[in-house]
């Protein structure tokens, strides 16, 4: 092979097209980079190999703030939903989540449109088999039948498929997800580069046949009848169009599955790679749990064109006779056929520690990380972290300040901080109770929050920015009125007041005081309120929650000022800890390891002590003056 | 920058304390605890002077001292910064320290004041090196009380409710991050018992911590016996070798006889009770069951036997009716021949102490049970004392977020935001460890609960 010849010339290279390469590629190609986004097979683009689902608790969230900083995913789940469900309801607004049933090969074909209508990108069907780093600097990429592209950044997003394994009972097999090929070769070109590669494993139930399930015997399960999108750009009219339906596991089930437990893959010892604690298989479940009588599972359809239906929650590694005998232990399940079986699968994947906060690795610049590569689970973690690695890489190559979101602008700079900072042991899930700051990081205001930045680095549209400053004016005339509004003690008010159990007015109050009360709803106050504004859904939900939850952000809002002071004092990375006097040698270790960008981050990592912290200030400052 | 304060002399009985206040607060913190003889008022000191007055804490006298400013930038922080010199002792030295961060300043972190005469350009870059060594030996000190109060029992405590917190945190987050999981609801009635009941913890808790209130009002201490046993001879026997009585308290002096007696560095609040015996005399019944009463509210209690009689079966009950307290067994008449059964005493009791009022011996005795009950001695230095008070701050802001907490739980507020106050609540008690609450919760609903696809 001429070493000078190559058959194309790109800025950035994305390896792999799932949910996060393909947000990774947009962003990068969106922001004027000449990007490469390469895939095993041009039918796998954006497929759920899991869930056919976006969305779910903090899940949910991060879908929001994709969308908020001009991401695709948003606009994609609302395009090709089947059934659409605000979760938690009734808990308080700061955990509603939103999650959509989806079509699965609709989903993937959406994507696949929009990659390919997507000016600066040009999308491949090729394995690449090696990153080219050359003094310090990513050359090119080449692939399995050896066609080589020169390029300055690559943006590795290999999901499941580097050195893919899947295992069902003692039978295991290279392989990819759905018996696509995997990435063989990659792995051992990345550690030369100097990346260190671990196993971890995750799984995904079985397939079967919508009519060999008896759905009288189950719960049904519908959409909210009013639906909120995704993207903060949407308007059309949506409509839900499956019902999903609510099965139980039993005694018989749980004793077909502990006769067998020696035939699963997960205990016989065949799988070295560490699991997701949030996602056990039935078998893990039964096991750890074993006095739970049932266990849920839902019986999702994967589209509006097949009859496959999904089985939520009876994820497993068992062979594929234990896997039939111990379904049709299951009430409606009785003659169930498999279409495909439920497997485990074991990938190799990097540890996030080795990454900055712009999910570029520390130790090979130009390379980057993102989604399952980087030790994370689940389609919306991997989109954000393909968002964020594709911005960072291609500011960069423009030679523009990083992109970095901290831990209370949102969830996906909790997802980041929470990764490089402290690392994963296990597959990384996002969860609302991973974030300390989780009632101003709602997802009903993930544009206000975001917008702003996606519109600074280039992301969102003007016209779209213009859309938000007018909505943040009209909220806060509104909640300023409703703050000078005195309301009188009148009948009707009282009645009113009364009829919703709080206590009568005996003095006037003004009207955001009342809406304080818990019991009070903005829009019932309309009726009291002659003078009030034509305003929106939007506009109106954030006018209320601003007055009702103003104390409880106040807290929230004194501990970021707090986290930010020490967030502000920047660390540079060619910082060698050891050169500073006072540090404890296992802080010299871990920061000298984790390279934190500031003083912030530093506090956050482990085995750094507030006496650390202080050392580390006061030699800042004498550098400072130093210079 | 906050403002911070620590006792910057080593502690030790009996000699003088200075007590450092640094921060744009120092001088207006010193105006609220400290008054000046001279009527001068501290904001109008000017730096450099310093000034004899009364330190007050909660309208009460406390100490007096001297109060010398250090206007910024001259001073050894380059801020404002206020000394106190008070009379030694330990009790005393800790009030005048909670006086002023009860105003607003912070307990110091180690080395802080070291830190901030750098950061302010007090001393040298080569300076600056030895500065990271003392904090670091100062932050090693500060570990090292850390973990000896790690084994303690007040530590024992923090960790059990926050263990709790995190618990209660744990099922909530359970409950919202996986809404589709065949989970329980959160039962509104028993999710508002269990933060009741840490809240009733963090109560009791915060009362142990307050030496304060014992140095402020004395140790409520109940003299028990049966009838001329010789609480009396006891009563007078410490009122009489006092160093200095404070005065009476006003109006209590009823059935209960009470006095105030410093042993020590400890006063004690006496209460003599009538003697407990089994009566059919309504009036003596009625101060019998006084006597209970007060056995009950009671820090601790002096239980007398006589030295010259056999145990009697109300001797017995008071043993039994004290087992729980914090209690000394005081036998009297020790110069009488012994008829006493001591070594069934010596079983009960933690602390038995033989006086004889007549030779006048067994103080020093009772001075050293107090020292133990009351741990004196592991306050014994500035760095310990610091630790204390700071661990204090922490549980008074975990008790104040809960207490908000359940308030806004029972106006029917939504989970979200019970949640935040729980957290908050939760963190500052965890901060004493240097844990943080999100990893723990995460940790604990999977330990917990069977959630998951």
């Amino acid at each position: 092979m001429d070493m000078n010849y190559y058959n194309g010339e790109y800025d950035i290279a994305v390896v792999g097209a799932g949910h996060a390469g393909v947000e990774a590629a947009l962003a990068s190609a969106r922001l004027g980079c000449k990007t490469a986004l390469f895939t095993i097979s041009l039918d796998y683009i954006s497929v759920m190999p899991c869930n056919p689902s976006i969305g779910g608790t903090a899940k949910g969230h991060l879908v929001r703030e994709i969308d908020a900083l001009g991401g695709e995913m948003g606009k994609a789940a609302d395009k090709t939903f089947l059934q659409s469900r605000m979760l938690n309801r009734g808990k308080g607004p700061a955990v509603h989540s939103l999650r959509v049933q989806s079509d699965r090969i609709a989903y993937h074909a959406y994507m696949k449109k929009v990659v390919e209508n997507q000016q600066n990108l040009d999308v491949k069907q090729a394995e690449i088999v090696a990153v080219e780093y050359e003094d310090g600097k990513i050359t090119g990429v080449v692939t399995r039948i050896n066609t080589r592209y020169k390029v300055k950044a690559v943006i590795i997003a290999t999901g499941t498929f580097l050195k893919g394994v899947i295992h069902v009972g003692d039978v295991s097999y290279q392989s990819g997800p759905d018996s696509v090929l995997p990435a063989n070769m990659l792995s051992q070109s990345l550690k030369e580069c100097g990346v260190f590669l671990r196993r971890f494993k995750t799984g995904t139930p079985a397939r079967v046949h919508k009519r060999s399930i008896n759905f009288d015997l189950l719960e049904k399960q519908d959409g909210d009848e009013k639906i909120v999108p995704f993207s903060f750009e949407n308007n059309d009219e949506l409509k839900n169009q499956v019902s999903c339906y609510i099965a139980y596991t039993n005694e018989n089930t749980h004793n077909i599955i502990k006769e067998n437990i020696k035939r699963s893959a997960l205990f016989s010892g065949k799988i070295e790679g560490v699991g997701p604690r949030y996602c056990p298989s039935i078998e893990d479940k039964i096991v750890r749990f074993s006095d739970k009588p049932r266990h849920q599972l839902f019986v999702e359809p994967m589209g509006l064109d097949t009859d496959e239906m999904y089985l939520q929650g009876m994820s497993t590694s068992l062979p594929e006779d234990v896997q039939i005998k111990f379904l049709r232990s299951i009430k409606g399940l009785e003659n169930v056929e498999i279409m495909r079986n439920a497997y485990a699968i074991e990938y190799d994947c990097c540890d996030p520690t080795e990454l900055l906060p712009t999910l570029e690795f520390k130790a090979v610049p130009g390379l980057y990380g993102a989604g399952q590569f980087n030790g994370t689970s689940g389609y919306e973690e991997a989109a954000a972290q393909g968002l964020v690695a594709g911005i960072n890489a291609a500011l960069k190559l423009k030679g523009e300040s990083p992109f970095v979101l901290d831990r209370a602008s949102s969830y996906i700079g909790t997802l980041i901080d929470d990764l490089v900072t402290k690392g994963c042991s296990d597959p990384y899930r996002m969860l609302t109770s991973r974030s300390e700051y989780r009632l101003l990081l709602r997802q009903d205001n993930a544009d206000e929050r975001l917008t702003p930045a996606g519109y600074k680095i280039g992301l969102i549209s003007e016209e779209r920015y213009q859309h938000l400053l007018k909505k943040q004016s009209q909220i806060n005339d509104e909640v300023k009125r409703l703050w000078k509004l005195n309301m009188s003690p009148t009948n009707e008010l009282n009645d009113y007041l009364e009829s919703v159990g709080t206590a009568r007015l005996k003095t006037g109050i003004k009207l955001a005081e009342l809406i304080r009360r818990p019991q009070v709803t903005y829009d019932a106050t309309k009726a009291f309120d002659i003078e009030r504004p034509l305003l929106s859904d939007e506009v109106r939900e954030q006018v209320e929650l601003n007055i009702k939850y103003e104390g409880y952000i106040a807290i929230q809002l004194e501990q970021v000022h707090a986290m930010r002071k020490l967030e502000e004092k920047k660390l540079s990375e060619d910082i060698d800890y050891r050169d500073i006097r006072g540090l404890r040698l296992e802080a010299i270790e871990k920061l000298n390891k984790i390279k934190p960008l500031s003083v912030g981050q530093a506090s956050r990592v482990s085995g750094v002590n507030p006496a650390d912290i202080s050392v580390l200030l006061i030699w800042l400052e004498q550098r400072g003056r130093k210079n | 920058m906050s403002t911070i304060c620590a006792v910057s002399t080593p502690h030790a009985v009996g000699g003088i304390s200075v007590i450092r206040i640094s921060g744009e607060k120092a001088i207006e913190i010193s105006g609220r605890i400290f008054s000046t003889t001279s009527q001068t008022p501290v904001e109008k000191m000017e730096g450099y002077t310093c000034c004899y007055g009364k330190i007050i804490f909660e309208g009460r006298e406390i100490d007096d001292g001297i109060l010398t400013v250090f206007r910024a930038p001259r001073s050894f922080t380059g801020e404002d910064v206020c000394e106190i010199s008070c009379h030694g002792g330990i009790f005393v030295t800790n009030l005048v320290l909670r006086a002023i961060i009860s105003n607003g300043a912070e307990p110091a972190q180690a080395g802080e004041f070291t830190k901030r005469a750098f950061l302010n350009g007090k001393l040298s870059l080569t300076q600056a090196e030895a500065v990271m060594d003392v904090i670091n030996a100062q932050g090693e000190q500060a570990l090292r009380v850390a973990v000896s109060s790690h084994e303690g029992a007040l530590y024992k405590n923090i960790r059990e409710i926050s263990l709790c917190l995190v618990s209660l945190l744990g099922e909530l987050a359970a409950w919202v991050d996986y809404p589709e999981e065949d989970l329980p609801d959160i039962e509104y009635s028993a999710f508002k018992t269990s933060l009741e009941n840490s809240l009733i913890k963090l109560e009791a808790l915060l009362a142990t911590y307050d030496t304060g209130r014992i140095i402020r009002q004395g140790i409520d201490t109940a003299i028990v016996g049966k009838p001329n046993v010789g609480k009396s001879t006891l009563m007078n026997f410490l009122l009489g070798f006092e160093r200095s009585i404070v005065t009476d308290i006003e109006g209590t002096t009823r059935d209960i006889v009470e006095e105030n007696v410093k042993i020590g560095d400890f006063i004690l609040r006496l209460s003599d009770t009538a003697g407990i015996r089994s009566t059919e005399d309504i009036v003596e019944s009625a101060g019998v069951s006084l006597s209970y009463k007060k056995i009950n509210q009671a820090d601790l209690v002096i239980a007398v036997f006589d030295n010259a009689r056999e145990l009697s079966t109300e001797d017995l009950n008071i043993v039994e009716k004290i087992k729980d307290k914090n209690a000394i067994c005081v036998i009297n008449k020790s110069d009488l021949p012994p008829l006493l059964d001591k070594k069934f005493l010596a079983d009960k009791f933690n602390f038995v102490v033989e006086i004889s009022a007549k030779d006048k011996t067994g103080l020093k005795e009772i001075e050293n049970a107090l020292e133990a009950i009351f741990m004196l001695k592991q306050l014994d230095f500035s760095a310990g004392i610091v630790a204390n008070e700071r661990q204090r701050k922490c549980v008074k802001d975990a008790h104040f977020y809960l207490k908000e907490a359940l308030d806004i739980l029972s106006s029917g507020e939504t989970y979200d935001a019970v949640t935040v106050l729980i957290d908050k609540s939760a963190q500052s008690l965890l901060e004493l460890t240097g844990e943080r609450v999100t990893d723990n919760v995460v940790s604990d609903v999977f330990s917990r609960f069977c959630v998951g696809k």
